[in-house]
Formats: C-alpha cells, sequence, structure tokens
C-alpha cells in the first residue's frame, strides 16, 4: 500500500497550481520590463524611472515607518496585555481571542467607515497625520495577528514557573517581563511582527478612503498613466510581502507554526 | 473602540437608509457580492483541497510540502492593488498571456467575450489568494486524517471511491464546511482587489461604499454606514455558521 513514488494525480494536481501561481509572476516580470516606446520586451527603463521618482521613496519610506510603528505599539500593548491574562485571568482569555476575531469579521471598509466616524472630532494632530489614525486602525487591524502568535508563544513556555523563579531572585515586573519573559516569546514576537509589517506595506483600503499617501495608494495612482511601471511596483510589493514571510518561517523554524495569513484584500 | 465604530455605524443610519440599501440597485449589489464570493469561495475550496491532499498525501517529496506551504503563505498575503495589476500585467487588453494566446495559439480572448475587468476576471483575481488560504487552514485537517483509516478501508475490501465517500469526505466535512465560510468572508471583504481590478465595472459593495465615502461626485458618509452595516450582517451570519462547524471539526485534530 505504501508509495515510494509520487502519485500521477498528485504530479497534476501540483502542476495546476504551479502554473496558477506562477503564471501571474512570470507575466508581471515580463511586463514590467517591457519598453515605454515599443511596447517590447525588454527594457529597464520603468524600474529607473521608479527609482527617480521621489514619491516612490516618500511614499515607501511613510509605509516602512507606518509598519515600525504598529509593529512597536502593538507589542507594548499586546505583550503584557496577553502575560497578564495567562498568568493570573486565564478565565478571560475566551474573550480576548472572541475580540481579536472581530476585526477578522469586520471587512478593513466597514473598520474605516466606523473609524473616520469616531474619531471626527479628534484634534488635527492626530486625525490628519498618518502616525496618529492610520497607525491606530494599523493596530486594530494587526491585533488578531499579534495576539494569536503572542497566545500561541505564551501557551508554549512555563509562565508561572518562570515568573515565579525570576520573582525569588528578586526581579521586579519589569525586568521579569523584559529580561525573563520577552526574551522566551521571541519567536512568537518576531512572528507576529513579520506579518503585521506584511499588513501594513500592502494596506490600501484604509490608507485610500482616509486620503493619506502610502505606497499601495502610489501604486494605483501611478497605474492610471505608466502601466510598465505599476507592473514593476507590483512585484516589488511581492517581493517584500515574500522577504517578510520567509522571515516568519526562518525565525520559526522547528517550532509551533503562528498564524500565516494576514488579510489587506 | 471597535464596539464603538458598529454603534455609529448603525445610530448614524437612520430607519430611511436601512430600507433604502435593500432597494435596488444596492440589493442587486449585495447579490453579486454575495455570488462573487459563493463562486471563489466554492471554486478555492476544491482547488485548495485538491492541491492540499496531493501535496500532503503519501510519495510527495517533503520538501515540495514546505515549498508550497511557503507560498501559500505568501500568496495568502499577496492581495489588494499589486495583486489586481499582475493579473492586469497578465490577463490585461495588452497583457502577456492575452498576447501570447493570441499570437501563438491564434485565439483572441477579447474578441470572445473575455475581460479581466468584468465578474470573471475579479473571480480569477480572487482564486489567487483563495486557493492558498484553503491550502493553509485545510492542511491540518488532512494531516488528521490517518493513515491507518485508509489501510483499514482497504483491509476490509474499500476501493478509493468508497473510503473518500464514507470515511474521508465525512470526516473533513466540517473543516471543509468551515473553510468555505471562512474563504466565503475573505472574498465577501475584500476591496482593494476589485477596486484596482474593476472599480468602474463591477459593483461590488465594498465599492459601493467607498464610492459613497470618498466618491467624487456624490457623497453620502451616513448611506456608506448603512451599506457598510449590511456587510455586517451578512458576515455575523456567517460566524455564527462558522464556531459551531469550528468546535465540530476540532473534535477529528488531535
Amino acid at each position: 500500500m505504501r508509495r515510494r513514488w509520487i502519485a500521477p494525480s498528485a504530479v497534476v494536481w501540483l502542476v495546476v497550481a504551479a502554473a496558477f501561481f506562477l503564471i501571474p509572476l512570470i507575466a508581471t516580470l515580463l511586463f514590467s520590463l517591457r519598453s515605454i516606446q515599443t511596447n517590447k520586451c525588454c527594457s529597464g527603463a520603468a524600474y529607473s524611472l521608479i527609482v527617480h521618482d521621489h514619491q516612490f521613496w516618500s511614499t515607501i519610506r511613510l509605509s516602512f515607518q507606518l509598519a515600525l510603528e504598529t509593529i512597536a505599539i502593538s507589542l507594548l500593548l499586546f505583550v503584557p496585555t496577553v502575560y497578564w491574562v495567562h498568568l493570573k485571568l486565564p478565565r478571560l482569555r475566551p474573550v480576548l481571542s472572541l475580540m481579536a476575531l472581530v476585526p477578522f469579521v469586520v471587512p478593513p471598509i466597514v473598520l474605516v467607515v466606523g473609524l473616520l466616524n469616531l474619531y471626527k472630532g479628534a484634534p488635527s494632530w492626530f486625525y490628519d497625520k498618518p502616525y496618529g489614525f492610520l497607525a491606530t486602525a494599523y493596530v486594530i487591524l494587526a491585533f488578531p495577528y499579534m495576539f494569536f502568535a503572542l497566545d500561541a508563544g505564551f501557551r508554549s513556555i512555563d509562565l508561572h514557573t518562570l515568573t515565579e523563579a525570576s520573582q525569588s531572585l528578586g526581579a521586579g515586573w519589569g525586568t521579569t517581563l523584559t529580561r525573563v519573559i520577552l526574551p522566551n516569546i521571541r519567536v512568537a514576537a518576531l512572528g507576529g511582527s513579520f506579518l503585521t509589517l506584511a499588513i501594513v506595506m500592502g494596506e490600501f483600503t484604509i490608507a485610500s478612503l482616509s486620503a493619506f499617501k502610502t505606497f499601495p495608494p502610489y501604486i494605483q495612482v501611478v497605474n492610471e498613466s505608466q502601466p510598465y511601471e505599476a507592473a514593476a511596483l507590483s512585484l516589488l510589493s511581492f517581493l517584500i510581502v515574500w522577504a517578510a514571510m520567509l522571515a516568519l518561517v526562518l525565525v520559526g523554524r522547528g517550532r509551533p507554526r503562528p498564524a500565516q495569513v494576514a488579510a489587506t484584500r | 473602540m471597535i464596539v464603538g465604530a458598529f454603534k455609529n455605524a448603525h445610530g448614524g443610519a437612520t430607519l430611511h437608509h436601512m430600507h433604502q440599501i435593500v432597494q435596488q440597485p444596492y440589493r442587486d449589489q449585495y447579490w453579486l457580492t454575495i455570488k462573487v464570493s459563493l463562486i471563489t469561495a466554492g471554486v478555492g475550496s476544491f482547488l485548495g483541497l485538491c492541491i492540499a491532499y496531493a501535496m500532503i498525501r503519501e510519495g510527495t517529496p517533503r520538501f515540495l510540502r514546505t515549498i508550497l506551504t511557503t507560498f501559500s503563505g505568501v500568496a495568502a498575503n499577496f492581495a489588494g492593488i499589486p495583486l489586481a495589476f499582475a493579473f492586469i500585467a497578465t490577463l490585461g487588453t495588452i497583457g502577456i498571456a492575452t498576447t501570447f494566446i493570441k499570437d501563438h495559439l491564434g485565439y483572441d480572448l477579447y474578441a470572445h467575450g473575455f475581460t479581466i475587468f468584468g465578474q470573471t476576471g475579479v473571480e480569477l483575481t480572487y482564486l489567487y489568494f483563495q486557493i492558498p488560504l484553503m491550502i493553509l487552514v485545510i492542511a491540518p485537517a488532512i494531516d488528521g486524517l490517518r493513515a491507518e483509516w485508509r489501510e483499514a478501508a482497504s483491509n476490509l475490501g474499500a476501493t478509493s471511491w468508497q473510503f473518500w465517500r464514507y470515511v474521508g469526505i465525512p470526516v473533513l466535512l466540517p473543516s471543509i464546511l468551515g473553510a468555505f465560510i471562512l474563504l466565503f468572508g475573505n472574498s465577501f471583504s475584500a476591496y482593494a482587489t476589485a477596486y484596482g481590478l474593476a472599480g468602474n465595472s463591477v459593483f461590488l459593495i465594498p465599492i459601493t461604499i467607498g464610492f459613497y465615502y470618498s466618491g467624487n461626485v456624490v457623497s453620502d458618509p451616513h448611506f456608506a454606514q448603512a451599506l457598510a452595516f449590511g456587510m455586517f450582517v451578512v458576515l455575523a451570519v456567517m460566524m455564527l455558521l462558522y464556531v459551531p462547524l469550528q468546535r465540530r471539526s476540532a473534535r477529528w485534530m488531535r
């Protein structure tokens, strides 16, 4: 009964999968290499135009800074929260995981409509600045991924023993958290962070409806006049996600995998 | 805060708006959104299941599974605007695949009514993140399908079809249905992909909401909120179906 070789039908399905996944990527690459004058392959003109566009640098920098800010806020907020819940209030855990499902269930388009409405009266240093409003929205968006990653991390270590050991050696809460707990959940925290990076770098809906110029809306603007550049940018965007996911897999090697799916559709 | 966002979306909508969103053309748009979600969830579940099984079943080299899982992680996250443009570059009017098929196979897709900017195009593009999501979600369930069950069935003289009909599918069914609902929600709430692809030609509800919220021509935030509330209701119903299925499927995964 045991097979030594791959089953023929499995080969067929895997080939179908490879074709469906790879063709759009290869086509995008070829498309981005078309010359603007002749519409033929191959020229690097689209790439050189992008590199010389200062808007490209400013939007991608903004997206990257937002990603870092979101990761920092999320870690500061959720690491102590999840730690405390695991340690002292395990009965709250189901409540928290139910709350973490909310951003999953609520489409970004609904979230942004609600948030724009909620913060309408907020001071302009918050409402009109990407670092205020947009980062807040992204922390909410990142909450489930961060939470489930951290939750899995905390579950895999012996929290009580570590805390007690640390405290009987005279450490306070702060020292315990930063020098004992954090190194033990590093993989989970990094996993959540890379997912968050991938989400924020690709998020279009919220940025576009609240009229902030981050990277994905920039691709959209470019596409209106320069399709080849847009293809090059799409490919770049794919590489960013690829890098984040590869990092996720590498840091988590040999350990239970954190959630791998983020939603930026 | 999240709860507050909802209260606002609801409280801001008078009954007049609630009445309006079930009228035409919005009723058709909800229906179109639901239809697109059902189709992509159905096709995505089926293809994802077949590919995941091909990846996991005995005989397939282990490294293929690692590659495919990692790639699914990337593809499931590669959505929105870049995905839309990747598909335009592939199957758009002057896309690579379109011109290739025309020049080398002699078949003009666009002359035969296909367009990436239409409903079929949107569905095809959605499959690019639906299938990998299905692979990621269903793989643990297929892992739970133990080889001993298959051997026991064949020892008792069952054919491959009988195994699937009486053992495989019934065990997997709750997981498949749960994944289907997840995929439905995934596609239902997609905005950026459809916007980049067919913002002006396929009127899905999220597009209409974006249109009313930031629209250059008409802007009616309250109505957008009412439409958003309608979406939320549909998703809440789906979620209510999801939770018991999840519980049931957890039983087999140990």
